[in-house]
């Protein structure tokens, strides 16, 4: 009879037990539609201080978070590879032949690793960050793309407020490794003379004519306009929608758990109790921070588990309840403590340990599922400004780790004490963040890694493709680090000996 | 300081809220949808036959559906019940003056409507569907969303191909009230002259002239898009909704798992295999399939046994979705309905007093189904030919949405087992075909009782209950 099922032990998928293992492959998707089966070249499109790389980096993490392995590649590192002293704005000077064909071998050489990429390690969507700025060089990705059966999907980012173009020379770009010698008047005069070298040749995209089959978004002014053009499929779906809700205005966004709860002080997982004393003085605690921080116009979103809520009322502002905001759901093992779970389910007490990130409790989720159900909060996230977001230590690791670009191996370890805000601020291209203890003692509800778990995922373990990947560095590395102490895009959880790509722990598969 | 407010649980939502004086003290709003304070006006723009009512039907629906009560006002509607009779395009010319009277009055009830919907009745967005084709009719209309404090988010579609043009006269203007008497041949020329006469004067929505406004510009049918100053939430909901939807011919096969060894003994929720009845259900579907040899047919399950392996008697590839899971019962998954009335009478009452808010402890209610489903309609309206295997709540909800059911009739439409219904998209609606595939199956649909009070006796409870093993 060939329904006979079987369900996986970590995952809680249902299988069938295969007596034909000829059967096409099978796809289980937590997390929606399955994707595409050609991997997408992203081409991004502008003059230089358009924001492509702010683009480029944003974009890439969050699809990693969301599951779709992707990775950019930034022509510009693969020059200052190459060319080991940048001299001045003359080397982007249209008429420097020597220089041209150093720039495009370099864009040859950033292909030829999006072509390994996407065919030999697992890569879904390579991100292709340069000028693309004539109808030459796209003909020239396109042709490329065609052979190696890729999509592609132009992203243009079209600005001529000069206040705008400005701000972001400042931003990100007098700390470039190529102006490391100079001072910050020095950098902006070269770098204006910089945008002028192309400015000349400059072809926009032509979504009216020439560019009329493409795929592509053209971004207006920072966000305050779109065209978009032939959306081939859902991930390009996704990301013209995710592009259209994100924004550059300064400001913060602050995490953190609700108070100590009943349940916390009693070592059980889940429920729905109550703050503890100590958790009352928290949410206090939290109401005269908020005050000191002196924010305008604070959102603030809760669960709808009373712990949060008790805890939002607290501060006597307007608040907002989501359910998907709520702690991972545990299934059988809620209201349990840890030992009552080791010793009512060993089997499963274990598994969890093994593999954190795809371990679903039974009935329960998994930290794969709680990303799906988050992805709404993230995009609303984006779309707002000042807000405050009282959740759990589950749910609040999964946030952190889009903001902080954490792998799927790293998310369901990451530290979220009670009793701790997170204050997060966008910089550069990444965040900053500050960790703020409130100063009311509570318990310690984090577990490190097992000694079984750091030796590794069961090789046999079935992957389901949807897997936050940390972004993979760039792989040309700037040499010099150029950002500030606490940015968390230069991630310190590996030794920078080992490229992340090969210790990709989670490498996607679509099949099992 | 003063001590927090105390919480207390709504019994009907099970949702938190601080209570003083023993009331509950309106004050926190549980997310369903961005709740803007700001009511939105949505006005079509666009030459006839450019598929405006149609995106505007479609649009509401949708936002009614996601739990934004929406509604559509339909200008030509209000003509047609001014003007009874309508003779011929000569009164859409633009030096008829009788005519652009009449026009200009229709426009105006239909905006008092407007306000009264949005300002009076609790409505919070408003599709006002007319051509809207000149900017001094779109700046009294935006003039008059600013004097009521009401966001104003344009929505144009142009289109210059004839083929589209003609089948959209053939699908909608054909059975028209306006060409009730008139041949086909008739009322396309008339209808073609009608759209002359809005050329003229027409004024597409222009980057500069327009670049303060918030508005989509949807352009051949959704081959692209110009999107300009999306303000809020709700705009960017919308957007992202109409750049998923097309036009292209398709089916969508709704049907539940087959009978399972649970449906049998009358229990809810839980996660078993199919009962003998159930497979023999799964291999009618994989006949039912093949006779209806459709084209790169997409099919979808949950996660849940069941309908796993009701995919799997089909031989063809399938994707299982988490979202797609029945509704979870919490406290009383796999129970009996006399097993729920027997330890929580209070709560299987509540249920039968707002099926759709009800949510069990610890479990979900229809409304919190419906919002786990989105990605699934949206993911549905992308694609063509799909057939999703799922179960009798959740399909409630998809139906529900393709039907336009309100959230009264959500909760008891009729999904029973063994039955594949086939909806095919025509003129503004849905076309509803339903196949019983002649494998019997216990009924698991329980009607509203009469007597939905929390002090009924347990017989006038359990009236409705099927039979069960």
């Amino acid at each position: 009879m060939p329904m006979e099922l079987t369900q996986s032990r970590m995952q809680k998928i249902w299988i069938p037990i295969d007596h034909r293992p000829s059967l096409p492959r099978r796809r289980y998707r937590a997390c929606g539609p399955q994707l595409t089966n050609s991997p997408t070249v992203i081409v991004m499109v502008g003059l230089p201080a358009r924001g492509k790389t702010y683009m480029s980096k944003k974009l890439t993490r969050y699809l990693n978070w969301i599951g779709v392995p992707t990775k950019v590649f930034n022509v510009g590192e693969y020059r200052r590879e190459v060319v080991k002293e940048f001299s001045s704005y003359s080397f982007f000077h249209p008429d420097n032949e020597e220089a041209m064909k150093v720039r495009k071998q370099c864009a040859l050489a950033a292909l030829r690793d999006v072509q390994l990429y996407l065919k030999e390690e697992g890569g879904q969507i390579a991100v292709f960050d340069a000028t693309n700025t004539t109808k030459e060089r796209r003909d020239m990705v396109l042709d490329f793309a065609k052979e190696n059966d890729f999509k592609v999907f132009f992203i243009e980012s079209v600005c001529d407020d000069p206040s705008v173009v400005a701000s972001n020379i400042m931003e990100v770009k007098l700390s470039s490794p190529d102006y490391r010698d100079c001072s910050s008047a020095e950098a902006m005069e070269d770098f204006m003379k910089r945008i002028d070298c192309y400015q000349v040749n400059y072809q926009p995209l032509d979504p009216d004519n020439h560019d009329r089959d493409l795929s592509l978004i053209k971004v207006l002014d920072v966000g305050r306009r779109f065209l978009v053009n032939r959306v081939q499929d859902y991930i390009q779906s996704r990301i013209v929608y995710y592009l259209m809700n994100i924004h550059v205005q300064p400001r913060t966004i602050y995490l953190c758990r609700h108070g100590e709860s009943e349940y916390n002080v009693l070592g059980r997982i889940g429920g729905d109790s109550g703050l503890s004393i100590r958790g009352k003085k928290f949410s206090v605690a939290l109401c005269k921070f908020l005050e000191e921080q002196n924010l305008k116009d604070l959102k603030i979103w809760t669960s709808q588990l009373k712990r949060t809520i008790q805890t939002a009322e607290a501060l006597k502002l307007p608040y907002e309840q989501w359910k998907a905001l709520n702690e991972i759901d545990a299934g059988v093992c809620e209201e349990m403590t840890y030992e009552e779970i080791k010793e009512t389910y060993p089997e499963e007490y274990a598994l969890r340990d093994q593999d954190k990130y795809y371990y679903r409790y039974p009935t329960g989720e998994s930290y794969q599922d709680l990303v799906q159900r988050l992805e709404p909060v993230i995009m609303e996230l984006e779309r707002q400004e000042n807000v405050l977001v009282i959740c759990h230590q589950a749910v609040m690791r999964c946030l952190l780790a889009y903001f902080l670009d954490k792998s799927a191996d790293e998310m369901p370890y990451l530290k979220c004490p009670l009793h701790t805000v997170l204050k997060l601020t966008p910089v550069a291209y990444g965040c900053r963040v500050e960790s703020i203890y409130l100063n009311v003692e509570a318990v310690n509800t984090h577990r490190e890694r097992s000694e079984e778990a750091k030796k590794g995922p069961n090789p046999l373990m079935r992957r389901n493709s949807v897997t936050p990947l940390a972004s993979p560095e760039p792989t040309k590395k700037p040499r010099i680090n150029s950002f500030e102490e606490h940015t968390a895009s230069t991630s310190t959880s590996l030794p920078s000996c080992l490229p992340r790509e090969n210790l990709n722990l989670n490498n996607s598969q679509n099949q099992f | 300081m003063a001590s927090p407010r105390e919480l207390t649980q709504n019994p009907l939502k099970k949702i938190w809220m601080p209570y003083s004086n023993g009331r509950p003290a309106q004050h926190a709003c549980p997310r369903g949808v961005c709740v803007t304070n700001c009511p939105t006006l949505i006005v079509m723009v666009g030459l006839p036959a450019r598929g405006k009512t149609y995106i505007s039907k479609k649009l509401t629906r949708y936002l009614n559906w996601i739990g934004v009560p929406t509604r559509e006002f339909n200008v030509g509607q209000y003509r047609r019940d001014l003007v009874k009779t309508y003779r011929s395009f000569e009164f859409f010319l633009p030096d008829n003056e009788e005519g652009l009277k009449i026009r200009k009055q229709c426009a105006e009830a239909a905006l008092r409507d407007v306000r009264r919907f949005l300002s009076e009745e609790g409505g919070h967005v408003a599709v006002f569907d007319a051509t809207n084709t000149t900017r001094e009719r779109r700046e009294t209309i935006f003039k008059f969303g600013e004097e009521n404090g009401y966001k104003t988010f344009f929505v144009e579609s142009v289109c210059v191909d004839p083929d589209v043009i003609a089948a959209n006269i053939v699908q909608v203007k054909l059975g028209s009230p306006d060409y009730i008497d008139c041949g086909n041949d008739e009322a396309t020329e008339d209808f073609m002259n009608r759209i002359e006469c809005y050329k003229n004067s027409y004024e597409t929505l222009d980057e500069n002239l327009d670049k303060d406004l918030s508005y989509i510009k949807i352009m051949d049918v959704g081959r692209s898009y110009l999107v300009n100053r999306v303000m809020d939430h709700i705009q960017s909901r919308i957007v992202y909704y109409l750049m998923n939807i097309h036009v292209t011919p398709r089916s969508i096969y709704l049907c539940r798992h087959g009978e399972s060894e649970l449906n049998l003994k009358g229990r809810i929720g839980g996660d078993t295999g199919l009962s003998p009845r159930g497979k023999e259900f799964a291999k009618s579907l994989a006949q039912f399939i093949n006779d209806q040899n459709i084209k790169d047919l997409k099919v979808w399950t949950s996660q849940m046994k069941r309908t796993i392996q009701t995919a799997e008697a089909l031989g063809v590839p399938y994707e299982q979705w988490k979202v797609l899971n029945e509704i979870d019962a919490g406290v009383c998954e796999e129970m009996t309905y006399e097993e729920i009335q027997e330890h929580h009478p209070l709560e299987f009452a509540l249920r039968d007093q707002d099926k759709y808010r009800y949510r069990y402890p610890k479990g979900e209610s229809y409304e919190d189904l419906v919002q786990r489903l989105e990605p699934v309609i949206m993911e549905l309206e992308r694609q063509e030919n799909v057939l999703v295997i799922c179960h009798q709540a959740v399909m409630r909800c998809l139906l529900a949405y393709f039907l336009d059911k309100t959230a009264e009739q959500l909760p008891y439409l009729k999904c029973p087992l063994h039955t594949v219904l086939k909806l095919t998209p025509v003129a503004y609606g849905c076309k509803l075909e339903s196949i019983f595939l002649n494998v019997e199956a216990v009924n698991t649909h329980r009607d509203r009782p009469e007597n939905v009070d929390i002090s009924r006796p347990p017989e006038e409870a359990l009236v409705t209950v099927p039979a069960h093993q």
